[in-house]
């Protein structure tokens, strides 16, 4: 990468600084015209001086003559609007462009740091180095060449100007010129030095800032938020300091040019006075020079303003390249060249060692062959094991020594090779903030292999192809199908998502992403052939719910003519799920149309009541507890902080009535009944005269819905999907009974036995695969982290699969089972295994024993397995 | 049923005899009902017991494990709490309950009924008068089997 911002301008856009300038030049006479022309409005066309006889060989009169000045005044305003017009969208489009391929090849860099490189840096200071950092150098990419081109070239025909009219006045005018070319750069360099320093201190904060992020918890386990604290404050006072003094000084060296500047007017005036009064100089000539010295100021200031930017922009370019001038890079062509060969033969390790730069070895002089149709464990103790994983998966590219795959040098292949053909798996893997789906065919998508199907017009998506060629960037489609379905050995979507089912049944992922999948909602629109299933499905349930009393006692069914006893108030009324905030139950109490509804079937009075009934009643339970108890999480209507204030309005009812309440307090009041389950709290304020009412408010208020509001609830339908419910609840249709003994579970298995016997355990899992897993996979579980990576390792079929304690989280019964089914599936095929366990390695073809970073046995575990070797010794601590 | 209800039969449980009635109503409101059919078992021999329930109606029946399989001994009715044992001091469950006919239960978790000693001592104090009443209790009919087999 060009080491200076102006090597990386003419780098990439000499043609274009050309055009700029040709056509900041060309704009120049039309400029020079628009400041010329007022004055002879003024001096010819209205004050009817030195009026030319003909114009363009047309006679004219003095009013037409000021019509057509006037008028060409106008189209020269209008040219020179445009000129700028045109000037600054070509200067922007450059700069974008440019910038857009800085950030490009700063994130090509990224992906091809060795990875020992990210222990040293950490995302905190590569992100604002290519998003914030680089921001400013567009501006001046377009202003690089063009500005000093025309302001430089504007001054010296200026300087010439004066030089002809007077020679000694042209040397005095330009007299000061070289002190100041001396002297700004000397002080802009204490400036530039600065800005370095801020650069490096910001960077240092936005490291500090990821580092908190990350680390939040054990901010939170060890009170160290004041150190923290503290420790911010701190490196934002040197940020502060920094700043300050380039300010003084950046403004004292506007100060000094400013006099400088003036200084040479004072000269003008003294001297040319001087030399006029004594007759040597003409006044006119006088006259003359100071309003072309005047003329003079303004592009030598534009000069010093651009110096000044370059600067800036020039330190920003170069410290945050360095950082990316990292001396072992990788090869472009590992990650870019498209070759295939099958990992066949036999991995042959010859006096590999690994670690880092002065620091210890990790590794030292391992030979081992490993061949890639068997099984081979690694075990050891001290360091090493996962590097030595990860080496053969070059992952890590070894420090001395030759890894080889026969007679190739394994570390040359290309990705394309190593990145399908081998993968590795190590115990805290990574999954990208993306649904479940996407992260397990993450490993299938190494190129765009078909066409997709684009939304916008093509001649859009021209447009934007042509514009990452010009910058340089990845022409690859995200739209496209990236999914490489031959990979993992399927023809197809459809059978892939088969295989994905056989694979998290192999990983024992599948009854995860089934109970992932039973708390989804799905589209009906999108996937009809769900939502249908899932209608036969609450058919069935119903069916056997209404055949079978037990079951049925468990599940109250959602029934449009009755009140559900287990369901609140709120969804009672709705009789339906909420989409959107509108009618979410803590909403309804202020809610115009519910009390709409509710004044309408004449409900307002007694809701009132019933709240005022639930106050009472909460007011007397919970008063007496200290705050912050844990009942008025789990049981009250009414936190504690809100007490107070309850406690304040019964003491006003007590006085003068529910009539008296003000609008405030009557919604406070109106909020408390939504949230009563009658089955669960057992207060005895919802009597069937209510629950008749409440029905009734419950048809009005489906019939009455304005339009605007028709999509802010999903309304529970016997025959129809409902949207905005999870599948659980569409083929439950209904509510879970309380007081019934573990309602949960046995519901539970009998949903499942129901889906099982439906044959929907697929679908449901289908549905699953679309779980976000979360930022960094952070909505699973550790276990279910490192199911997801076995898993997305599996269905590659990798000639080679590379495991590091990949099963360390789960628990050992599912450990036994994933730990089988995988050397059942990897029969024949490379694995190589870092165990934890010693033992584990007895049913491996080859054992390596690491001791220390030094290879300490290797053979068959028969072989190794008998007093005085280091796997004795090993099995022997278990 | 309602709260108004078992706090009446709560009442009527010497445990709780004498305690508020204001207590009692919050015991009921974090106390889950649950009911049970004829024959299902509120819980097994030797399990872990995390919660106590009082019988609001129906009766149950109280087994042990004998050497040829569980044998019957006591029937509860309504108004008498079962498994308290296990939520005043950590042991597993000393018998096994089965609901003999439709029960319905309040079922009354340990950590709700220990936070509620912790919050209102006055409780505490009830309830050592009566298990110190049931220990006398027993100390009586101890020293009446005692003197019978002398």
């Amino acid at each position: 990468m060009e080491s200076s911002i102006f090597q990386f301008i003419l780098r990439h856009s000499t043609r274009q600084q050309v055009v700029l300038t040709i056509m900041t030049l060309a704009s120049f006479p039309f400029l020079y015209a628009s400041l010329d022309l007022p004055k002879r409005i003024v001096n010819e066309a209205i004050a009817g001086k030195k009026l030319p006889e003909t114009f363009l060989g047309f006679h004219l009169d003095q009013v037409t003559y000021l019509w057509v000045l006037c008028g060409l005044f106008l189209i020269l305003v209008v040219l020179n609007g445009w000129f700028k017009y045109i000037i600054n969208t070509y200067k922007g489009r450059l700069g974008e462009r440019m910038l857009r391929r800085l950030r490009y090849e700063l994130y090509v860099r990224v992906l091809r740091f060795p990875l020992p490189r990210f222990r040293k840096m950490s995302p905190g200071e590569i992100i604002p180095m290519i998003t914030a950092e680089v921001e400013p150098l567009g501006g001046f990419i377009g202003d690089a060449i063009a500005i000093p081109v025309f302001q430089g070239g504007t001054l010296l025909v200026y300087i010439a100007f004066i030089f002809i009219q007077d020679p000694v006045l042209g040397a005095a005018a330009v007299s000061l010129y070289p002190f100041q070319g001396w002297l700004i750069p000397r002080l802009q360099r204490k400036v530039n030095q600065l800005g370095k320093q801020r650069v490096r201190a910001m960077r240092q904060i936005a490291d500090r800032i990821g580092e908190t992020v990350s680390g939040i918890q054990e901010v939170h386990t060890h009170d160290t938020a004041a150190w923290h604290l503290a420790d911010l404050s701190h490196r934002l006072g040197d940020v502060y300091d920094i700043r300050f003094e380039i300010y003084q000084r950046k403004f004292f060296v506007k100060f000094l040019n400013n006099f400088i500047n003036q200084l040479t007017p004072f000269f003008f005036y003294a001297i040319g006075g001087y030399l006029v009064i004594h007759g040597r100089l003409s006044f006119g000539a006088l006259v003359a020079v100071l309003a072309a010295y005047k003329d003079l100021a303004a592009p030598w200031k534009e000069l010093l303003d651009w110096y000044q930017q370059k600067e800036d922009n020039r330190i920003k370019y170069e410290q945050v390249v360095e950082q990316f001038h990292v001396p072992d890079l990788l090869e472009d062509r590992l990650l870019s060249a498209e070759e295939d060969l099958p990992l066949r033969g036999t991995l042959t390790f010859q006096n590999v060692g690994f670690g880092e730069d002065g620091g210890s070895r990790v590794l030292e002089a391992v030979n081992c062959d490993i061949p890639l149709d068997g099984h081979t464990a690694v075990i050891g103790i001290g360091s090493g094991r996962d590097e030595l994983a990860q080496l053969a998966a070059r992952v890590l590219l070894p420090s001395s020594g030759q890894i080889r795959l026969g007679e190739t040098d394994y570390t040359a292949l290309p990705e394309s090779v190593t990145g399908r053909r081998a993968t590795y798996v190590g115990a805290t893997p990574y999954l990208f903030s993306a649904s479940l789906y996407d992260n397990l065919v993450y490993g299938l998508r190494h190129r765009p292999m078909r066409a997709g199907e684009h939304e916008e017009p093509p001649e859009r998506r021209r447009r934007r192809l042509s514009e990452a060629m010009l910058s340089g960037n990845a022409t690859y489609d995200t739209r496209a199908d990236w999914i490489d379905y031959a990979a993992a050995g399927c023809d197809g979507p459809a059978d892939l998502k088969a295989r994905i089912l056989k694979v998290l049944t192999l990983v024992n992922l599948d009854d995860d992403v089934y109970a992932m999948g039973l708390s989804r909602t799905v589209d009906p629109e999108q996937r009809p052939e769900v939502a249908a299933a899932v209608m036969e499905a609450r058919e069935a349930m119903r069916a056997m719910l209404e055949e079978n009393p037990d079951l049925g006692r468990l599940v109250e069914r959602f029934d449009p003519a009755r009140f559900t006893m287990n369901s609140s108030v709120a969804e009672n009324l709705l009789f339906g799920t909420p989409v959107g905030p509108i009618f979410q139950p803590d909403a309804l109490a202020s809610n115009p149309y519910v009390l709409h509804v509710l004044a309408k079937v004449g409900l307002t009075d007694r809701f009132l009541e019933i709240g005022h009934k639930v106050a009472e009643t909460m007011v007397e339970l919970f008063a007496g507890l200290p705050p912050g108890h844990e009942f008025f999480e789990r049981f009250s209507f009414i936190g504690f902080a809100e007490l107070p204030e309850y406690q304040a309005i019964l003491a006003r009812t007590a006085k003068d009535g529910l009539g008296a309440l003000r609008p405030a307090e009557r919604t406070r009041l109106m909020s408390l009944p939504f949230r009563l389950i009658p089955a669960r709290h057992r207060l005895g304020l919802i009597k069937p005269e209510g629950e008749a009412r409440l029905l009734e408010a419950r048809r009005v208020f489906a019939e009455d819905l304005p339009a605007d509001l028709r999509g802010a609830v999903a309304f529970f339908e016997p025959d129809t999907y409902n949207a905005a419910a999870s599948i659980q609840d569409n083929i439950l249709f209904g509510k879970l009974v309380y007081g019934q003994a573990q309602v949960g579970s046995k519901v539970g298995r009998i949903l499942a036995d129901l889906v099982d016997r439906l044959h929907l355990r697929d679908t449901v899992v289908e549905v699953g695969l679309d779980h976000p897993v979360g930022v960094a996979g952070s909505r699973l579980s550790a276990a279910q982290r490192q199911k997801a990576a076995l898993a997305r390792a599996m269905l590659k079929r990798p000639d080679v699969l590379i495991l590091s304690e990949a099963t360390s989280g789960l628990d050992t019964a599912s450990q036994n089972k994933v730990h089988s089914a995988i050397m059942e599936d990897r029969k024949g095929c490379g694995l190589i295994w870092v165990l934890h366990r010693a033992a584990l390695a007895r049913a491996f073809d080859r054992v390596i024993v690491l001791k220390d970073g030094r290879i300490a046995e290797q053979g068959r575990f028969e072989d190794l397995s008998k007093p005085g070797t280091v796997l004795h010794e090993m099995m022997a601590a278990e | 049923m309602s709260i108004a209800e078992e706090v009446e039969c709560l009442r009527r449980i010497p445990l709780f005899a004498n305690i508020d009635t204001s207590k009692l109503k919050l015991l009921a409101f974090t106390s889950e009902r649950m009911s049970f059919r004829a024959g299902d078992v509120l819980f097994h021999q030797d399990d872990t017991g995390t919660c106590a329930y009082i019988l609001m109606s129906g009766e149950a029946e109280v087994m042990v494990n004998g050497p040829g399989g569980p044998v019957p001994v006591a029937t509860l009715a309504s108004n008498e709490i079962v498994g308290e044992i296990a939520i005043l001091c950590d042991v597993p469950r000393t018998a096994t309950v089965r609901a003999a006919t439709d029960l319905e239960t309040l079922c009354v978790p340990k950590d709700h009924f220990f936070q509620l000693v912790t919050e209102f001592p006055q409780m505490g104090l009830e309830i050592m008068r009566v298990l110190a009443h049931r220990l006398e209790q027993t100390t009586l009919r101890l020293r009446e089997v005692l003197s019978g087999k002398v």
